[in-house]
């Protein structure tokens, strides 16, 4: 299996990441419907991990031996198409079908239809859930693959997180890694209090997430995540964990929704939205994506 | 015959499975030696997996296991799959058309006095509500046992009902399960008495009773209620003036609502009359006390259909 790309330097990765960024408000545009916080926040992630670090290859969706990775928070779809289109899995033209009828492109990502997508999600809360079963069942068939759960700050409020992150260190998951979207904003949540950073109180402002994941047993790691060399260090320690530590492993990443658009970073009100002309105009501008200016 | 009580014939016809069938798997929340998974557990440890009082996790993990091959069948008393973690059987089972077993033990009103908080009364009602499920409710050991070993090789999510305590025996042992069909028991032209599960057991007693006293009527068991083969049914149910509808239930939604589901398109709508839980929570009581309440003791049975066609006309 084609396990990686060719080596990309994070110049490459941030162009790509960039283009990626541009393509969410774009198409969200085009398509009138779309969330944008919450996969511009994840973008530098979930580059990282298409371009970089997943065992995959996107001429074989369902090759036995892939990694797998599951978007949780999976009104973020829009994040994880563009990134899988970019990739290989499909045309970048399909984006454009994103939310219209007879699509392949869903408003949440749905296995059936959209090759790359591993686990249905959309119902919050549910993800982490299926990657753990993945996890179990590449233990018992003795398969040396890695599953890849990212869930959102706001989504960890549904108690079913809870229930797997409490039983998956008893299987001793170390082939499970979990990767919390920490972007500070959920879709409306509660007024903002002294410490939060943003217009609505964190979601988890309250909480030591590293502590938690830590004392329910996983292994834990904090990064920067719009920081590429702190991105790519803790997604390597978590597959380097595989087969040796036997826990599972938390990335907290911590982010800013809306991140790289001037307009849409460190708000609510971007948690989904349709741009302006004008909008579109300074985004595209602000992402380095004005090859078409004269437009 | 076999009277073994159904949660017992699961527990066993898995454990014998599992030995050919590298694909069984059973997800328990914690209530193993009440559903029976104990059973498989003690013969084949391996296929066991004890994920703990968290069953919205039970479904999601037999999900995740279900993409590598596996066919996990989950334990826990059926109310908990079907309520608790109904947005996971739907959006992780029913959507993705997964090959997971939702084992709903303690089935409906019977389930050793624990009352309504375990009683599921509605779990027809909504899982054959739901697109790509599979929902049975075998009417005693010997159709438990070809039941499972139908779904053993089914390729999509299965919903089906087992039942806590023994029942009078309904089938030969060597019986085998024909999927999709409506299974006649007996003949008789005053009435049809259409019914499910180990109803079907009580029912088939209350009709012998009945013919004791002159009056014939058909018996239909169906122990799939979906998918169903609705032409037969509607083919067997044909000629008749009195239907009635007998199951372990609300009369909402389950066996009586498909049927009259089916009847009212007909051109000669027969007359239905539906029993089971009007539309009311039941309580904690020993197993003949709340089917003699509830209407659905062989004697309380023979009764209603008795008044059902006494009041015809």
């Amino acid at each position: 299996m084609n396990t990686k790309t060719e080596v990309l330097t994070d110049l490459d990765l941030s162009g790509i990441i960039q283009e990626a960024r541009w393509r969410v408000i774009d198409t969200v545009a085009s398509s009138k419907a779309g969330h944008i916080g919450g996969p511009l926040s994840a973008m530098d992630v979930l580059v990282s991990l298409y371009f970089k670090h997943l065992r995959i290859d996107p001429n074989s969706p369902q090759d036995p031996d892939r990694d797998r990775f599951i978007l949780s928070k999976g009104h973020c779809a829009i994040g994880l198409y563009t990134v899988l289109a970019l990739r290989g899995y499909f045309s970048v033209d399909e984006l454009a079908s994103f939310d219209h009828g007879d699509s392949r492109l869903q408003g949440h990502p749905d296995m059936l239809l959209t090759p790359g997508v591993d686990a249905s999600t959309g119902s919050l809360g549910q993800g982490l859930s299926s990657g753990a079963g993945m996890a179990l069942g590449a233990k018992k068939l003795g398969k040396d693959f890695h599953t890849w759960v990212m869930l959102g700050d706001g989504e960890i409020e549904e108690g079913m997180v809870w229930e797997t992150v409490l039983s998956a260190p008893r299987f001793g998951l170390d082939n499970l890694t979990a990767i919390v979207d920490v972007n500070g904003l959920q879709q409306y949540g509660w007024p903002a209090g002294p410490g939060d950073r943003f217009d609505r109180s964190e979601p988890v402002g309250h909480v030591d997430l590293e502590a938690v994941f830590t004392g329910f047993g996983w292994n834990t790691i904090s990064i920067n995540g719009h920081d590429l060399k702190e991105i790519s260090d803790a997604l390597s320690f978590a597959q380097s964990f595989r087969g040796v530590s036997g826990k599972p492993t938390a990335i907290i990443s911590n982010t800013t929704k809306g991140f790289g658009v001037s307009f849409t970073q460190g708000t609510y009100k971007w948690h989904n939205g349709i741009a302006t002309e004008e909008q579109l105009r300074i985004a595209r501008e602000e992402l380095g994506q004005n090859m078409e200016a004269a437009k | 015959m076999s009277t073994k009580a159904q949660r017992q014939v699961w527990g066993e016809t898995l454990s014998e499975l599992s030995d050919l069938d590298e694909r069984i798997l059973i997800l328990d929340g914690d209530l193993a030696t009440s559903t029976r998974a104990d059973i498989l557990a003690e013969s084949h440890p391996d296929r066991f997996i004890q994920v703990g009082i968290a069953e919205q996790n039970i479904v999601g993990m037999a999900f995740g296991l279900s993409t590598l091959g596996y066919r996990p069948w989950l334990s826990s008393f059926g109310v908990f799959f079907t309520h608790r973690a109904l947005d996971q059987v739907r959006m992780l089972v029913s959507q993705t058309k997964a090959p997971v077993r939702i084992a709903a033990a303690y089935a409906g009103l019977l389930n050793g006095s624990s009352g309504k908080t375990h009683q599921d009364i509605e779990d027809f009602a909504i899982m054959r509500a739901m697109p790509n499920m599979t929902v049975i409710a075998p009417a005693d050991a010997a159709e438990a046992r070809a039941a499972i070993k139908w779904v053993a090789e089914y390729d999509g999510p299965v919903y089906i009902r087992f039942a806590r305590d023994a029942v009078q025996a309904v089938f030969e042992d060597n019986y085998v399960f024909t999927p999709y069909k409506p299974v006649v028991l007996r003949d008789g032209s005053d009435l049809t008495v259409v019914s499910t599960g180990v109803q079907t057991s009580r029912v088939s007693q209350a009709l012998d009773s009945l013919e004791l006293e002159g009056i014939g009527a058909k018996h239909i068991h169906v122990p799939m209620l979906k998918p169903l083969d609705e032409h037969e049914l509607l083919h067997e149910l044909g000629g008749t003036q009195l239907i009635v509808t007998v199951e372990e239930h609300s009369v909402l939604g389950g066996l009586g609502g498909l049927v009259c589901e089916l009847t009212a398109g007909s051109q000669e709508p027969a007359r239905v009359t539906r029993i089971g839980l009007e539309d009311r929570w039941s309580e904690s009581a020993p197993n003949d006390f709340l089917l003699d309440k509830y209407g659905l003791s062989p004697a309380k049975v023979a009764q209603q259909i008795k008044a059902s066609l006494n009041t015809r006309k």
